[in-house]
């Protein structure tokens, strides 16, 4: 199984790369750029099979590890 | 003071904190290594030094807080040991949960490496004993991830219960951090975790010697 996570900054904190990145798109000429916020995405293989056991575990890696809950969010993919 | 200083992979001023203390407190301090498990008996400081520990992979300080000799720091400071985070071993408290909140890429993108004044907001510590409340001093940062991120609340709780150590001074915050905060303490106090670096301005071929009461506070509360 494996398991793909995106960690997100939280509503309301600064992301001064994701604001870099709007302007520079801005820059090289494409229009309408809104808000442009970056993150990161972890693809973890798993030996677990059963879904419900593999989320919960990858639910603690993300909590230990893999995201700082001060001022991240994450979301959780299983396939 | 029996001081130690620990050593995780891509440190790199944990030598300097070693020469600050040796020079002020007129003794070696140990130096352990990220991969010990055990904290020598008798260490009665804790220094986790500036760097850029495992390379700074997925956040600042977020690999070494997770570290074999971090269980055993965590167990010594809520004994009451004191632990003195610096820069990336400020980094280094905020992920092991040891001081809330978190530290950020800078507000500016840039890694800023300059002299910064700062504001000593209390002398009711055991680092800043020998400062004195509302002293400016001067103090070098380097760091790309400074900015001090907390909420509201923590913020509030932090400067009502005088746990903020130093501020960058009016119009001086190099990095966006939070009510310009530069050193927080633990409830306890007995924990300091600040971005610039005292340990680089203890004598004045080094530029400057505002540093040096961080170390003699130390010594004048521990002996």
């Amino acid at each position: 199984m494996k398991a793909r996570v995106h960690v997100t900054l939280k509503k309301g904190v600064l992301d001064p790369q994701g604001k870099a990145i709007g302007n520079q798109l801005s820059a090289l000429g494409f229009g309408g750029i809104g808000d442009v916020r970056q993150g990161k995405f972890i693809e973890i293989e798993l030996a677990e099979t059963d879904a419900a056991r593999a989320r919960e575990a990858v639910k603690q890696m993300c909590e230990k590890l893999l995201a700082n809950t001060v001022i991240e969010n994450y979301a959780i993919e299983l396939s | 003071m029996k001081a130690a200083v620990v050593v995780f992979p891509a440190s790199n001023c944990d030598r300097d904190a070693a020469v600050a203390l040796e020079k002020i407190t007129g003794r070696k301090p140990a130096m352990l290594w990220h991969g010990d498990a055990t904290v020598p008996d008798g260490v009665d400081l804790i220094v986790l030094p500036g760097g850029f520990s495992y390379g700074d992979y997925l956040r600042s300080g977020a690999m070494a807080a997770h570290s074999p000799v971090m269980a055993e720091v965590k167990r010594r400071a809520k004994a009451g040991t004191p632990v003195l985070g610096i820069c990336n071993g400020f980094q280094i408290l905020t992920e092991a949960g040891m001081l809330p909140g978190a530290l950020m890429r800078n507000a500016g993108l840039k890694f800023v490496c300059r002299p910064v004044k700062l504001k000593v907001e209390t002398s009711q510590s055991i680092f800043t004993n020998k400062y004195a409340a509302g002293d400016v001093i001067e103090i070098p940062v380097a760091h790309h991830d400074g900015n001090f991120f907390a909420d509201d609340e923590t913020l509030d709780r932090l400067e009502g219960e005088g746990r903020v150590a130093f501020r960058y001074a009016e119009g001086t915050n190099p990095n966006g951090s939070a009510r310009d905060i530069a050193g927080i303490f633990n409830e306890s106090k007995t924990v300091l975790g600040l971005m610039p670096h005292p340990e680089r301005v203890i004598e004045p071929l080094l530029g400057g010697t505002d540093g040096r009461a961080v170390f003699e506070s130390l010594m004048a509360a521990i002996g």
